[in-house]
């Protein structure tokens, strides 16, 4: 269509209320995957690098890790950081699926959002009741 | 007849494959993690000595660094180009984001080949 037969009836550019939208679920796991990832780059390597350093200094220090990792508030910190890299690993791979346009249609795209929502729940809490 | 030379239409190619190819690699490197667990029925504190002890699985843990630095920087720079206007603010903020991640980089470096 012609630029000149669109009619601009809505002032440009759109301001959307981010407090009032509602994210369809394909929405929710796009922002949850920039959510965990920039929280990985925040907290995540550097406690990562600091568990790694610690772990192998010494013999004694793996095991002081170990005793670290074990307090309960260090515990909830370390499950948000695995659900974030599962999160994020998940919904990576749907991304990639849909670069080589696997599942691109509304009703496909809707279901492996919740598979992936879901899935990455489901293995930190696997994960959680291995490491607790 | 004009002829439209659209230069820089495509500069976020590059970065965008990048991205994709980086997250292959760190896939690969975590099922490699998954496969070692597996096989060995868990991870403990010697099977965790003797794989940092490996120059080959240290290279392959630096690598993974590497297409980390590489794959968080992309994702990082969306993260400030989407959200901050103010174009001073987001120069600084990707110039910290840079010197952040080259510093976990020399970090990880520093861990896998320091002197036990």
């Amino acid at each position: 269509m012609p630029a000149v037969e669109r009619p601009i009836t809505r002032p440009r550019p759109v301001y959307l209320n981010l407090v009032r939208i509602r994210l369809p679920l394909p929405g929710l796991v796009s922002i949850l995957h920039r959510i965990s990832g920039a929280a990985m780059f925040l907290v995540g390597i550097p406690l990562l690098l600091l568990g790694l350093q610690w772990s192998l200094t010494s013999e004694g220090s793996f095991a002081s890790l170990r005793n670290v990792v074990a307090q309960p508030l260090v515990k909830v910190v370390l499950f948000g950081l695995i659900w974030a890299y599962l999160h994020h690993f998940c919904a990576g791979i749907r991304f990639l699926l849909l670069d080589v346009h696997r599942g691109i249609e509304l009703e496909p795209a809707r279901r492996s959002s919740v598979v992936v929502l879901v899935a990455s729940l489901a293995l930190t809490v696997l994960i959680g009741v291995r490491l607790w | 007849m004009v002829k439209r030379v659209l230069v820089g239409a495509h500069y976020g190619l590059k970065d965008w494959v990048a991205q994709r190819i980086t997250a292959v690699l760190m896939v690969i490197y975590t099922l490699l993690w998954l496969v070692i667990a597996v096989v060995h029925g868990g991870v403990d504190q010697a099977l965790w000595q003797a794989l940092f002890a490996n120059a080959a699985f240290r290279v392959a843990t630096f690598l993974f660094g590497l297409a980390l630095l590489w794959h968080a920087w992309i994702g990082m720079r969306d993260i400030w180009m989407d959200y901050v206007g103010s174009t001073a603010l987001r120069l600084s903020l990707e110039v910290l984001t840079i010197v952040v991640l080259v510093g976990y980089a020399a970090w990880l470096a520093a861990i896998l080949w320091a002197p036990r």
